[in-house]
């Protein structure tokens, strides 16, 4: 116990006489946390719409101010002509091209539907999806107000045959979000970059730690010493997880007091999860550090495991959209564990009971990891 | 070696290295090393890098696993008895394995107490080294000069009054004066009773020692005192001075009886095959010979062979029999 406590205390020396490796564990992550809670989002703003009115009627003028009064699309360019719009569309001048065709007004009062086409430049899928899902819902609202104001009955705009604007079925689907009603991105994101940024900062640091000793020879001389493996093992260990956590802890307060995250759950159970979670995260740093024999080996292990970790964490693409194989793969990755367990606390505030799953699985692979790496990290080699 | 200075085997010897084998891939690093060192005595491995020395340092801290053969430092063995011998070894690697980012007070205090002692505590034997760089004791170690963390990291291999002491080429890349004030220490801890094994890969150090071990290519070519090894030389010995080198090394390599010619500092050493001629006259021959040869200044003496040449001989021998 005495040595473990020697063996602290010079961790804690060298880190804090390192002004670069302070800078990565408090100053790195906060501002990448601020930066990417307000990158990191789905929603779509001022989209370059190409418009080709050619009813030129006061009901094709409200279609278009409907959609450029939302904010979401700005009327970038307009003309008569489809295939001036396509070479817009093709040399990138324009992200959607909504096509009026002639007698829209008539066919609208006379049918009681009329189609528009809306064509949306695809090659970023997302953002496809989420300018046609504003688009009908748009269109679909001034559908309402005109059947109100103007024209009782139900009538309806309705799409071009290849692009449906909105949906001919009269089932009314009501959305709502719940336990984050307004969809804000930053609240769902948020918790999730955190986890990221602390996960990175630390198993990074960690993944350093070992076989900069290694280089350094310093090892060699520790291996000359009484100190056993689990001690040496846990005096990396303490330092860096307390640090981590205190990043953890300080994104958090960045997090709901500038970001306006919610904690609706116990903190307690928070920290309590961030606690073993990090134990499992910086374990894989200290064994990817004793298996690698430099500080290069240990950076580009650590960055391919953490990219699977990222990728497959649920935060990009939802977990439940993967194969099944992927599925049962990401039960072994905490940080996907992690992340549910950060959202489902601070923005539903489920408690322990709730997330006995997460718990569990946090735990195993902590020990796991833990144990990898102390038999790895052996004291000689064969 | 069968040389009458090694003493017999007794269960004293605070090291007994018994056909050490060591292979990396297609390297035999150690080939049937075997030496004994007696106690308090200050014991040289001598041969150049890639020798094995630093191997044989490996497996007697207990870093490394040997083949086969066995070793027993202080009585324990070296695959056994691990923990045991890392609380009593002393060792200093050759690379400096400091941490240059704590003090010079911050490294010794720390490999005081993972001993499980302190500065104050070790301080009588580490003073006669440590008082000198005391001075500097908030300095950072990535920031002393090459003898001031040689000094550094001798005091830290000796904090902890370690019964035996391994330095692998403690002196490599450090100035002439340091190594001398270094070799001057290691002969007062030597005094004060501790047993040192150090290697270098300089034949003038191995002078100092009270006995060496020549290494080469993982094999011990020969142990015993500096001063017996220079008798092994098997051939008469002579200095050869004269200014046009190049033509006295032909010369010399032509000669009806040439054993070898080597550059040697300022001169050349040439040996003769005619063990049983008086010395005397086969230098008067061999003056005679190079002046007929037009190289009238050159000067031919008797000398007595040292450890360099003893060495350069059995090297010659060695690597002939060797398979490389």
């Amino acid at each position: 116990m005495r040595t473990l406590r020697f063996l602290i205390h010079k961790e804690f020396l060298q880190i804090f006489r390192d002004r670069m490796l302070l800078g990565m564990l408090f100053i790195m992550p906060l501002a990448q946390l601020l930066l990417l809670a307000n990158a990191a989002t789905f929603e779509v703003r001022s989209a370059r719409m190409y418009v080709v009115d050619q009813d030129g009627s006061p009901a094709s003028r409200g279609v278009v101010d409907r959609l450029t009064a939302s904010g979401r699309f700005i009327n970038s360019a307009s003309s008569a002509s489809i295939a001036l719009a396509n070479e817009a569309m093709l040399g990138g001048a324009t992200d959607v091209i909504l096509v009026v065709p002639r007698h829209f007004e008539r066919d609208l009062v006379r049918d009681q539907h009329a189609p528009v086409q809306f064509i949306v430049n695809a090659e970023d899928g997302g953002a496809a999806g989420v300018m046609q899902s504003y688009a009908s819902r748009i269109l679909a609202g001034y559908a309402a107000e005109l059947s109100i104001k103007e024209l009782p009955g139900n009538m309806m705009i309705t799409g071009a045959p290849d692009v449906p604007v909105a949906g001919r079925a009269t089932i009314d689907v009501r959305r709502r979000g719940w336990y984050n009603p307004d969809l804000d991105y930053a609240d769902y994101m948020v918790p999730g970059i955190l986890v990221i940024v602390v996960t990175v900062v630390g198993t990074l640091l960690t993944a350093m730690n070992i076989v900069r000793e290694k280089e350094a020879g310093t090892l060699d001389q520790l291996n000359v010493t009484p100190i056993k493996r689990s001690t040496f093992i846990a005096a990396k260990l303490i330092p860096l997880w307390s640090l981590a956590l205190l990043d953890f802890a300080l994104g958090l307060l960045l997090a709901y007091f500038v970001l306006g995250v919610p904690i609706r759950g116990s903190l307690l159970v928070v920290f309590l999860g961030g606690a073993i979670y990090l134990v499992g995260a910086l374990g894989i740093g200290l064994w990817i550090s004793s298996i690698s024999e430099t500080q290069q080996q240990a950076m580009f292990v650590s960055f391919s495991i953490l990219m699977t970790y990222l990728l497959m964490s649920g935060l990009f693409t939802p977990l439940r959209a993967m194969p099944e194989w992927a599925q049962w793969l990401a039960e072994a990755n905490p940080l996907a564990h992690f992340t549910n367990l950060m959202r489902a606390v601070l923005l539903k505030g489920a408690g322990l009971r709730d997330l006995m799953h997460q718990f569990v699985m946090l735990t195993v692979i902590g020990l796991v990891v833990l144990t990898l790496a102390v038999r790895q990290y052996s004291k000689r080699t064969e | 070696m069968g040389s009458p200075s090694t003493a017999p085997s007794s269960v004293d010897s605070p090291l007994i290295v018994d056909g050490l084998g060591k292979r990396f891939g297609d390297v035999q690093a150690l080939d049937d090393v075997s030496i004994e060192v007696q106690p308090a005595e200050l014991f040289g491995l001598v041969g150049p890098d890639g020798g094995g020395k630093t191997t044989l340092f490996r497996i007697l801290t207990t870093l490394l696993i040997p083949d086969s053969g066995s070793a027993t430092v202080l009585g324990l063995d070296v695959v056994r008895d691990m923990w045991e011998i890392r609380a009593r070894v002393g060792y200093m690697p050759g690379q400096f394995s400091l941490y240059p980012d704590l003090s010079v007070e911050e490294n010794l205090g720390f490999f005081a107490s993972v001993f499980g002692t302190s500065i104050e505590e070790g301080r009588s034997i580490i003073a006669p080294i440590y008082e000198q760089i005391e001075p500097f004791r908030d300095r950072r170690a990535g920031a002393l000069s090459g003898g001031m963390k040689q000094k550094l990291a001798l005091s830290c291999a000796l904090v902890h009054r370690p019964d035996i002491l391994f330095l692998d080429e403690p002196t490599t890349g450090v100035d002439a004066v340091s190594r001398r004030e270094f070799w001057d220490l290691l002969h007062s801890l030597k005094e004060s009773g501790l047993t040192i094994v150090v290697s270098t890969p300089y034949m003038d150090e191995a002078d100092r020692c009270d006995r060496v071990a020549l290494m080469q290519h993982g094999r011990i070519l020969a142990t015993d005192r500096p001063a017996a090894i220079g008798a092994l030389f098997p051939h008469p010995l002579f200095g050869v001075r004269g200014h046009d080198r190049v033509a006295l090394i032909r010369t010399l390599r032509e000669a009806p009886h040439s054993a070898s010619v080597f550059p040697f500092g300022g001169e050349l050493h040439y040996s003769d095959t005619r063990t049983d001629m008086d010395p005397s006259q086969i230098a008067s021959e061999v003056r005679q010979l190079l002046h007929a040869k037009g190289m009238e200044d050159a000067e031919v003496r008797s000398i007595e062979p040292g450890i360099e040449d003893t060495f350069m001989s059995l090297m010659g021998t060695a690597s002939s029999t060797v398979p490389a």
